[in-house]
Formats: structure tokens, C-alpha cells, sequence
């Protein structure tokens, strides 16, 4: 059964050669059908490949590598085309497919009467493909292939609607800015390769460490690439940009799948993060959960919130990583593709239910309107506010336990986990309340309505996920915790929590009390009304802290005006130079042309001269 | 001679001999047609580059894999007073790009509409592609440079006779730019001949019997290599000796666009690896680390002056310029990585940047303008267009999965070993690509069209299939490369091993790789202890000739 793991990738793969040949033949809705076949398709290899490697002993390694060929042969380099199939490729293959074919499911409704349906599903297609290759690689180059896949897929789909001058320019910036990761993760291949001679997962896991600084040096290279990919400070700027495109892509791309490929990355090279790294690592991610939280305070557009959130959340997985709690990071991540992809599922319903409505001041009491929607939404609110016994509780709570028991600067780190978690809690009821709750405020003209059951259907089942995804690991009793058995035998240090009942459940309670207390204040606010939201929008968080507004203004203004001037010297001086040279031979050609006169006379009078000067030279030279 | 003796066995059927004959004679047959039936110079033309090309693929197919060696060898005495004689041979390395110079033309030849003349049209790229192929296949110097400046002909008289406004200007500047650097190539070529020929004893012109004999002294060698890497770098071209090629891809028509980059500027870095290590691998060592920066200064400066071009086509000969800069970087870096990625790079930007220039070519074919300030929206209204465009520039950005990726991961992570830093710097210029290519897309097929825009048509069958050889061939070197790097590595490992032997350059001992089971994630095995270091990771001496021990 673990033989067919080529099949998960090749049935999107196939899916995406059909439609580009013939999906505008198919139209609309068989394209989407198609692709969404395909997807459902890879869904089942991936539960088959799942069976298969459990049938593996659970004592031993269990591992399954498949190589198909080799790719780039050359000297000592030796890069296959494999996979690897591991208890990480197969969780993370695991939610990719399974939500991801939900998503297809969704889009269906979604794009309906979009001209170019097709073309949004070949695209979709092609993603779900480069993100399984970015999963199932054996080697960091066919990640890498996956990886670079994701982010052209990703800058189709934000630019889908290109005419659009907004979403044009954010699908280039987001690639761009990726483009930046992507520098981290070459130069990090490279010098993985120069020093261990291999770039296979399980010959580096298998290798002997590398020297302190060699190792510091690989992990940040690979932190700039997961930073790039998983929207960390500071190169999280595309993400809030990317959600021009159309919801299921933020569903999709941003939320559940792509932008935790960073995350994947690092869990996948665990072995070779050194400590120093790892500290710098738990910071990014400390500092991106809460001040990506704080921006979201602010936002009105109802994605924004959600891309905020969703920058925050990532923050949280890498504050997990760095805390060396490797599997509360898969935990989260999982959890986190269920509720978010659900609440951008949701907001997707809505937008479409108010005709492409955004603006969250424009909403309000659409509960009673768009009840699965509304219902679904609330599921996935209460999941990112930690209220149990919902799966974001579980997998927050471990990551917060974490951080606490880092050395040092653990209860920092803590505290800042903590009072994300709490701003987590009240910007995420302030959508809620406003977007569900309180007065009608949409135009005239607008009339909600409930969406179509592609798209309600995928929002029910990721509310049940949403529910109970955390019964994947239930930290209650040793033998509840599946994931972190499961995960287990990848890691070069298994993580173990330490410390006692008594403080687990004291840090559960204050968590979970941070939690209420960000809802009841948002009750207060939004539900109630009894405080102003005046002075709580404030201008420098709806504008994210101006960081992406600094980045655009030196970018158009010195970072133009130098390229500009680079391209000035080139036509000017270095060009100049050599019509320069041309103009001085012509010149000199000039200045000497008098002497090809033509008349014998003049050469009969220079060759004398210049006989009689020789020979006044060889005289001299002989008489000294 | 022993060279002589060696060859004269092998080479039964002189095969390179016609390769080279075929469009040559087919130039004088179209030259010869009569005025009143040009119309059948493409068609008879194409035939003869056909002819050409389908012989340079019967050349890859019959290519001994396994042989580092010079193959198809043919060997006749020319002028035996001075040492010179026909001496032509392939390697993997030369092989591919006679199968390149083969399949351009024919397909540029039909593909693209001079417009005007096409009798002498058809000649002149004929005789380019019989140049083309001899310039590849010399194993004596003066046949070289014969063929080296014969390809200059047609190319002046393609860009100025077909070419745009500025076409005079551009033609001359190309000419004079590059006879300047030939003129000292001319002269070394002589030193070199002279002076290891023992006191004129045993002249001789013969690239492989002078690499093996090295008799120059130190000094003399550098100052001859001095002399061919000028005339190498400024047809690569080389940052700063670069202005020549915006102005003459600018102006030539598409057809001679599309073989400069193709073909001629190959001919720079093929130079570099055949005249420059092979004959002076103590002086390209030398001189490695400084040929090493200008690369590198061209992939980033020939990038950031892409970024602002309002031309397309200038954009495009500017991304050449960093391109190549990749390509050098790889060369001078000697690694079996870099010196293999850098051969397969030649391969590959001649398809993705003769696509580009195809592509733009169409556009103008078009709208009769190339600013991009002027076109806007053309997704909307040629989708078909923007999609293969899309592909070739995804190519170009040097996405994995296709072509560009794979030339371009070999020469850094080859180059890594020796050239780090460098390597650090040229690897940033893979995010210029994406940021001047993404920038002109977005301006060019994103956004509202006008009504101008709108009327623009699509992709045409017959443009459809000009492009699909290049589009097959992106996307499967992208994927299965192997073939190609298999029949080069054994031709650059033995360059290498040639470099090594007559210099002080050893190539970086790979760190062992350490074998495991693939059933195995064994964290068993592991040992963090960051003490036990077994890679010496201390000296970071790189970029000099002697790499790093590791």
C-alpha cells in the first residue's frame, strides 16, 4: 500500500494536464467536479499510504521512501525525484488532502458564474500538487520544487483577478517577498550540502551534528525561509495583501495549507537547529503571534481580520518549534487548518451571501439570516479562543505550557503567548458579534442570503473538526496523546513536558481565563455596547504599525531612485565609454587624414625624413 | 603527429565536416536562386538547416556517453608549413550546443517573417548556422578564430539589414565591440603557437596538442589567457563590457535575437571553458577569482538595470546579461556542479531567453511597439499568449520544475564549495528575477485593457508551433535533465582533472555522505554533541583557487 504514494501527488497533477487541455471545453460546474475528483482522489491514496504505514511496526523506524528517479545527478550531488512517507509527510498529507478537497468541494459554489472557472480550478489543481511534492519530497530540492511551486500557484491565485490593479500587485509582491525565503532555503541547501555531503531527510537525520557555528547558520537560513513561507516578521507583509484573491484561496493557500510549509520546514530539519537558533526562533515567533494580534484589533475588512489572525496563529507554531515542542507545533497546525480554514470558508459565505461585501461596518445580525454559516462560524470562534473543550484549546494550551518551561526568558515568552491569546479572544468575538450579531447595517439593496450546499457542507464537516480535532492529543491521559506517539520516533529530542499536574492545570486556568476575559470585554463592547469602541480602532493598528507602509516607501522612493540611477550609469558612463572611444578614434582619424594626401612628393619627403632619422639613431647608438 | 595517428582510425565518416558543409552550401544554393523565385529561399533554406539539425540530433543519439573524449574526430593536414590543420571533434560538452545551433535556426528560419529580402535573409542565417557549428567544433586554434569571426558577418548583416530604427548604429557597435576583442585574441593565438612550439620545430595550431604540451611559462600563459578572456567576456558579455548586446538585441530582428542569445553568446562562455581552462588551466585559476566577481557584478548590476528598462526587448537582453553572469560564476568556480550546471545553463537560456525574445517579437508583430508603457491587459485579451508567455518567464525566474532551475541550482551549489561568498551574493539575484520579470508581466498582461489592447489577437497555430519546441524542452529539462548532464559530466570531469594536473587547484573533497538505510529516520544514531564537528566550517578562506578543505 505504501507503494502508491506517487498516486498523491499525480492525481492533482492529472487533474491539473486535463484542465489545462480541456477545461474550458468542460465548463462550468464539471471542471470543478474534476479537479475536485482529483483532490478527493488524493484524499484516499493518502488514508491508503496512511494504512500502509501503520501496518509498519510501531517500534522500529517507520519510514517508507520511494524513488522514482534521478533528477540532478552530477559529481557527488545526488538529488532523486522520492518521497518520503513518515509520520510527518503523512499528518501534514493527511489535512492538506483532506481539507483541501473540502475547499475544492466549496469553490464550486464560490466561483459560480466567474468567467474564468476553469482556470481557477487548473490553478487549484496545480497547488494541491506542488504542495504534496513540498510534503512527500524525500530531499530539500524536491521540497524546494514543491515549495516554489506553492508560491507561483499562490501568486496565480491572488492575481486571479488581474485586472485588478490591487490583486496584480499583491500577487507579485507575495512571490517576491517569498522569493526572499526562497534565497534562505537555497543557501541553506547549499551549505547543508557542502558540509554533510547529502540532502536527503533521512541521511541528514542520520548525520553526525555540524559544528556549532555551521549549524547556527543552516537553522537561520532555514528561518528565513520558513519566515518568507509562514508570513513571520518581518516578511510577513504579503500575507495581509494576499487576500485579494478570491476566499477559497485564502482558505486554501493562506491559512490552512501553503503558509505552514515554514512550519513543516523546520519540523522536518529538526535535528540540525541548534539551541541558539532555536531561542531566535521562539522569539520571531513570540513577536509576529502578538503583534500580528494586535493589528487584527483594528481591521474592518473581514479577511483582514482573519489574515491577521492567521499570521498570529503561525507566530504561535513557531514559538512552539523554538520551545523544541515539536508536535504541539504539528498540533497546532492541524488544529488551526480546521478553525481557520472553516472561519475564511465562513467569511468566503458571507462575502458572498452580501455581494461582495468586505466591510465588517457594513454587516451585522446575520445569524438569523445565514444560520449554517452563522452556526459554523461561532464553532470556529469559540476553537481560536481556546474555550474548551474545542481543538484550539488543546493545542494552545500546550504550546503556552511550553514556552513557560523554557529556560531564561521562558515566562516572557509565556506572558506573550498569553496576552496574544487573550487579544486572540476579543478580536475574534469583535468579528463575530459584528459581522452576526447587533443592528443591520448593510446597504439598501443588499439582500443576505444563505450560500449553496457545496459551500455549506464543507463548513459543517470543518465545524466538527473544529470540535473535536483535538482528540488527536488529548494530553489527559498518556495513551490519548497520538499525535506526540505518533510523531515521536522523527525527532532528533523528543520534547517532554516537565512540569507537574498542578502547574499544567494552573496554566490552563489562566489561559483559559484570559480567554474569557478578551470575550467579555468584546460582549461589553460589541454585543452590549455598555463601553465605546471609540480610541479601541486605533489608526496605527489598522495600519499594521505602518511596517508594510515604511517597506513600500523605501522601496518606491531610494530603493527606485538607486535602481534607477544604476540604469542611468549604464546608459551614461559605461556606455559612454565606449561610444567615447569610438568619437576619440574617429577624431584622431581626422586630425591624422591630412597626411594621406596623395602626393607622392609629401610621402617622398616623410620617407627621407624618417631615413635620415634613422640612421641618426643607429649612429648614435653605435657610437656609445 | 600523434594526434594524427590517434583519430585517423576513428573517424570513418566525417561527419562534423558535413554538418558544417550542409547550411554552407545551402547559403550559396539560396544565394544562387534566382531573383524572381525568392519565394522558395525559406522554404529550400529550412530544408538545409533542417538537414543540419536533424544530423546534429543523430550526433547526440549516436554520442558515446561514457567517452570524456573529443568524438566524430576528423583530422586533414590544411596548411602543414604553419601547423595548422582541419581539426574538428565534439565532447559532451560541445555537443549540446551543436544540437541547439542545429534546432534554432531551422525553426527560427521558418517561424519567423523577415519581411523583406528573404533570399539574403535565408543566406545569411544559414552561413551563421554553419559558422555557429564550426566555431563549436574547432580543435584548432586558427580554424577557431576563422570561424569565430565568420559568424560576425552575418550577424552585422542580419541586424543591419533587418533590423529596427537604430539598426546601423547597433550593427557597427556589435562589429567593432567584438573585432576589438578578437583583434588580441588573434595575437595570442599566434604567441601561444609560437612559443610552445620548441623554437619553431613543431609548430602547431592544434587546441589539444598545445593543452597537453603547456609549454608557455607561467607569465606568458597568463598574458595569452589575459588576451582570449577579453575577447571571451565581451561576447558573453561580461559586466562592464556588456553595452553592445542591448543595443544589438534591441535592434536585430527576432530571427537574429533569438540565435545571439541562443547561439553567439554561448560562443563566450564555450570559449572561456575550451580556450581558456583547457589551454591555460594555470592561468584560469589565476585570473578565476576576478573573472568569479565580474560574473557575479553581472548577475546582480545586469538585473537591477533590467528592473528599469521601458523596452522589452531591452529587458530581456539585460536579463541575458545576468544570466550569463550565472553562467561564468559556474565556470570559474570548478566544480563538477557548477562547471556541468554552467554547460546545461548554456542549453537552457538559449531556450528560455530565444522563447522570450520569440515571445516579445510576436508582440511587436502585433502592436509594432515593445514599450511596455504602451500594452496593457493583453491576459484578458490573448490568454492563450500570456500563458505560454507565463511559462517561459517562470522558466526564466528559474522555477524548479523547469529548465532554468536546474542550470541555475548546479552552478551554486557547485560554486558553494569554492566560491561562497560569491555564491551568497549571486544567489540574491534569483529574487531580481522574479521582481524585473513579475514587475513587466504585471505591466504588460495584467490590469484593464484598452481598447487597443483588447484587439489584440492570440496565439496563432503556426506560432504555437514554432514555440512548442522550446516549451517541450523547458519543461523536460526541468524534470528529467539527466540525459544531458550524463553525456557532460564525463567531459568536465576530465577538464577538471586537466586544470587540476597543471595547476595548484584541487577540487573539494565532498564531505562522505553518510550511508543509511532508507527505512531509516534513526534518531538513534544521532549525536548532538555540538563538539563532535567532522567539517571544517572555521576557515572560511573561500573564493580562493584552492576551495575549501572539507
Amino acid at each position: 500500500m505504501l507503494e502508491l504514494v506517487w498516486l498523491i501527488p499525480a492525481l492533482p497533477l492529472l487533474g491539473f494536464v486535463a484542465l489545462l487541455i480541456g477545461g474550458r471545453r468542460l465548463g462550468e460546474p464539471r471542471a470543478g467536479w474534476l479537479a475536485t475528483a482529483a483532490s478527493a482522489g488524493s484524499f484516499g491514496a493518502t488514508l491508503v499510504v496512511f494504512a500502509g504505514l501503520l501496518g509498519l511496526d510501531a517500534h522500529g523506524d517507520r519510514a517508507f521512501t520511494q524513488v522514482l528517479f534521478e533528477w540532478l545527478p552530477v559529481g557527488s550531488l545526488e538529488v532523486e525525484a522520492g518521497f518520503l512517507v513518515d509520520s510527518l509527510s503523512i499528518t501534514m498529507g493527511l489535512f492538506v488532502t483532506g481539507v483541501g478537497t473540502l475547499i475544492h468541494l466549496y469553490s464550486i459554489g464560490y466561483m459560480h458564474g466567474d468567467p474564468r472557472f476553469s482556470k481557477f480550478f487548473v490553478y487549484l489543481n496545480l497547488f494541491l500538487f506542488s504542495m504534496l511534492m513540498l510534503v512527500f519530497g524525500n530531499n530539500l530540492v524536491v521540497t524546494f520544487l514543491g515549495w516554489e511551486g506553492v508560491g507561483a500557484c499562490s501568486y496565480f491565485l491572488i492575481s486571479f483577478w488581474h485586472t485588478r490593479d490591487s490583486a496584480a500587485t499583491a500577487g507579485k509582491k507575495a512571490f517576491v517577498t517569498n522569493r526572499v525565503g526562497d534565497w534562505g532555503f537555497m543557501v541553506a541547501t547549499f551549505l547543508i550540502w557542502t558540509t554533510l555531503g547529502t540532502v536527503t531527510y533521512t541521511e541528514i537525520a542520520a548525520s553526525p551534528a555540524m559544528a556549532a557555528t555551521t549549524g547556527t547558520a543552516v537553522s537561520l537560513l532555514l528561518l528565513v525561509a520558513a519566515a518568507g513561507k509562514s508570513a513571520q516578521l518581518p516578511l510577513y507583509v504579503w500575507l495581509p495583501d494576499a487576500m485579494e484573491g478570491p476566499t477559497p484561496v485564502s482558505a486554501m493557500v493562506h491559512a490552512a495549507t501553503m503558509v505552514t510549509s515554514g512550519v513543516y520546514l523546520l519540523v522536518r530539519m529538526n535535528s540540525v537547529l541548534t539551541d541558539d537558533a532555536l531561542l531566535v526562533i521562539a522569539i520571531v515567533g513570540a513577536a509576529t503571534a502578538l503583534f500580528a494580534a494586535l493589528c487584527a484589533v483594528a481591521q474592518h475588512d473581514i479577511k483582514k481580520v482573519l489574515a491577521y489572525s492567521t499570521v498570529s496563529q503561525l507566530g504561535y507554531m513557531f514559538l512552539a518549534i523554538g520551545s523544541g515542542a515539536y508536535v504541539a507545533a504539528i498540533f497546532h497546525m492541524v488544529t488551526h487548518a480546521f478553525f481557520k480554514g472553516l472561519l475564511f470558508l465562513g467569511s468566503g459565505s458571507v462575502i458572498h451571501g452580501m455581494h461582495d461585501e468586505q466591510d465588517m461596518r457594513k454587516m451585522g445580525a446575520l445569524r438569523a439570516l445565514m444560520p449554517i454559516t452563522g452556526l459554523t462560524f461561532i464553532v470556529g470562534w469559540l476553537a481560536i479562543a481556546g474555550v474548551p473543550p474545542f481543538s484550539g484549546f488543546w493545542s494552545k494550551d500546550e504550546i503556552l505550557l511550553a514556552a513557560w518551561e523554557q529556560p531564561d526568558i521562558g515566562w516572557l515568552l509565556w506572558l506573550v503567548g498569553l496576552v496574544t491569546a487573550l487579544l486572540t479572544a476579543y478580536y475574534m468575538s469583535r468579528q463575530v458579534f459584528l459581522v452576526f450579531f447587533g443592528q443591520q447595517r448593510w446597504d439598501d439593496g443588499v439582500h443576505p442570503h444563505e450560500s449553496s450546499w457545496t459551500m455549506t457542507l464543507p463548513l459543517v464537516l470543518l465545524a466538527g473538526a473544529s470540535i473535536a480535532g483535538g482528540v488527536i492529543n488529548l494530553p489527559l491521559v498518556s495513551d490519548w496523546l497520538f499525535l506526540e506517539h505518533f510523531l515521536e520516533p522523527i525527532f532528533a529530542h523528543p520534547h517532554h513536558f516537565t512540569s507537574g499536574t498542578a502547574t499544567k492545570v494552573t496554566l490552563a486556568v489562566i489561559a483559559v481565563g484570559a480567554g474569557a476575559v478578551g470575550i467579555g470585554f468584546a460582549v461589553m463592547v460589541w454585543l452590549k455596547g455598555r463601553v465605546s469602541s471609540e480610541r479601541l480602532e486605533p489608526t496605527f493598528l489598522e495600519n499594521a504599525m505602518y511596517v508594510d507602509a515604511t517597506f513600500a516607501r523605501v522601496a518606491g522612493g531610494p530603493g527606485t531612485r538607486a535602481f534607477q540611477a544604476t540604469a542611468d550609469t549604464d546608459a551614461t558612463v559605461v556606455d559612454g565609454a565606449v561610444n567615447g572611444v569610438g568619437w576619440l578614434v574617429q577624431r584622431f582619424g581626422e586630425l591624422i587624414r591630412p597626411a594621406q594626401s596623395g602626393l607622392l612628393r609629401n610621402y617622398a619627403i616623410g620617407v627621407a625624413i624618417g631615413a635620415v632619422g634613422l640612421i641618426v639613431w643607429f649612429v648614435t647608438r653605435v657610437a656609445m | 603527429m600523434d594526434v594524427l595517428a590517434a583519430t585517423e582510425g576513428a573517424s570513418s565518416f566525417p561527419l562534423l565536416n558535413y554538418l558544417i558543409a550542409i547550411p554552407a552550401v545551402g547559403a550559396i544554393v539560396v544565394a544562387l536562386l534566382p531573383k524572381s523565385r525568392s519565394d522558395l529561399a525559406r522554404p529550400v533554406g529550412a530544408m538545409f538547416a533542417a538537414a543540419a539539425g536533424a544530423m546534429s540530433l543523430y550526433l547526440m543519439v549516436s554520442f558515446d556517453a561514457a567517452d570524456p573524449g573529443f568524438q566524430f574526430e576528423s583530422l586533414q593536414s590544411w596548411i602543414p608549413d604553419l601547423g595548422i590543420s582541419w581539426h574538428v571533434g565534439v565532447d559532451g560538452i560541445s555537443l549540446w550546443l551543436v544540437v541547439l545551433t542545429g534546432l534554432i535556426t531551422p525553426i527560427v528560419l521558418l517561424g519567423v517573417d523577415p519581411h523583406h529580402d528573404p533570399k539574403p535573409y535565408t543566406a545569411w542565417l544559414l552561413m551563421l548556422q554553419a559558422g555557429s557549428f564550426g566555431a563549436f567544433v574547432s580543435l584548432d586554434l586558427f580554424l577557431f578564430f576563422v570561424m569565430f569571426e565568420i559568424v560576425l558577418v552575418p550577424m552585422y548583416m542580419l541586424i543591419g539589414g533587418w533590423g529596427y530604427d537604430d539598426r546601423r548604429y547597433a550593427a557597427t557597435k556589435f562589429f567593432l565591440y567584438t573585432m576589438a576583442g578578437s583583434g588580441l585574441m588573434l595575437v595570442a593565438i599566434v604567441s601561444v603557437a609560437v612559443l610552445s612550439s620548441g623554437g619553431g620545430h613543431d609548430l602547431t595550431f592544434d587546441v589539444v596538442a598545445l593543452a597537453e604540451r603547456q609549454a608557455l611559462t607561467t607569465t606568458t600563459a597568463r598574458w595569452c589567457f589575459a588576451a582570449f578572456a577579453l575577447a571571451f567576456v565581451i561576447k558573453v558579455p561580461v559586466v562592464p563590457v556588456h553595452t553592445w548586446l542591448p543595443d544589438a538585441h534591441t535592434q536585430a530582428p527576432t530571427a537574429g535575437s533569438v540565435v545571439l542569445a541562443a547561439v553567439m553568446l554561448k560562443l563566450g562562455t564555450y570559449g572561456l571553458l575550451r580556450f581558456g581552462l583547457y589551454l591555460f588551466p594555470e592561468a584560469s585559476v589565476w585570473l578565476g577569482p576576478t573573472l568569479v566577481t565580474l560574473g557575479v557584478i553581472g548577475v546582480i548590476y545586469g538585473a537591477i538595470v533590467a528592473t528599469m528598462q521601458k523596452d522589452l526587448k531591452r529587458l530581456v537582453a539585460y536579463s541575458s546579461v545576468a544570466h550569463m553572469g550565472f553562467i561564468v560564476l559556474g565556470l570559474f568556480a570548478f566544480t563538477p556542479e557548477s562547471i556541468g550546471g554552467g554547460v546545461l545553463q548554456m542549453v537552457n537560456h538559449g531556450l528560455s531567453t530565444g522563447a522570450l525574445f520569440l515571445l516579445v517579437g510576436m508582440i511587436y508583430e502585433r502592436r509594432k511597439t515593445r514599450q511596455i508603457a504602451e500594452l496593457k491587459g493583453l491576459q484578458t485579451a490573448a490568454p492563450r499568449f500570456a500563458a505560454v508567455f507565463t511559462v517561459v518567464m517562470l522558466s526564466s525566474i528559474g522555477v524548479p520544475g523547469l529548465n532554468g532551475f536546474v542550470g541555475e541550482f548546479l552552478i551554486l551549489i557547485g560554486s558553494f564549495h569554492t566560491r561562497r561568498w560569491w555564491t551568497v551574493i549571486a544567489a540574491t539575484g534569483v529574487i531580481l528575477a522574479a521582481l524585473y520579470l513579475l514587475w513587466a508581466y504585471q505591466r504588460v498582461f495584467h490590469g484593464e485593457p484598452t481598447a487597443e489592447d483588447t484587439a489584440t489577437p492570440d496565439i496563432h497555430l503556426r506560432e504555437v508551433l514554432v514555440l512548442a519546441p522550446f516549451l517541450a524542452g523547458i519543461v523536460f529539462l526541468g524534470i528529467y535533465p539527466k540525459p544531458l548532464l550524463e553525456r557532460i559530466e564525463p567531459a568536465v570531469d576530465r577538464l577538471i582533472g586537466h586544470v587540476e594536473a597543471h595547476s595548484d587547484y584541487q577540487r573539494p573533497d565532498p564531505a562522505a555522505p553518510v550511508m543509511v538505510e532508507h527505512h531509516d529516520s534513526g534518531d538513534e544514531h544521532h549525536d548532538s554533541g555540538d563538539e563532535h564537528h567532522d567539517s571544517g566550517d572555521e576557515h572560511h578562506d573561500s573564493g580562493d583557487e584552492h576551495g575549501e578543505g572539507e
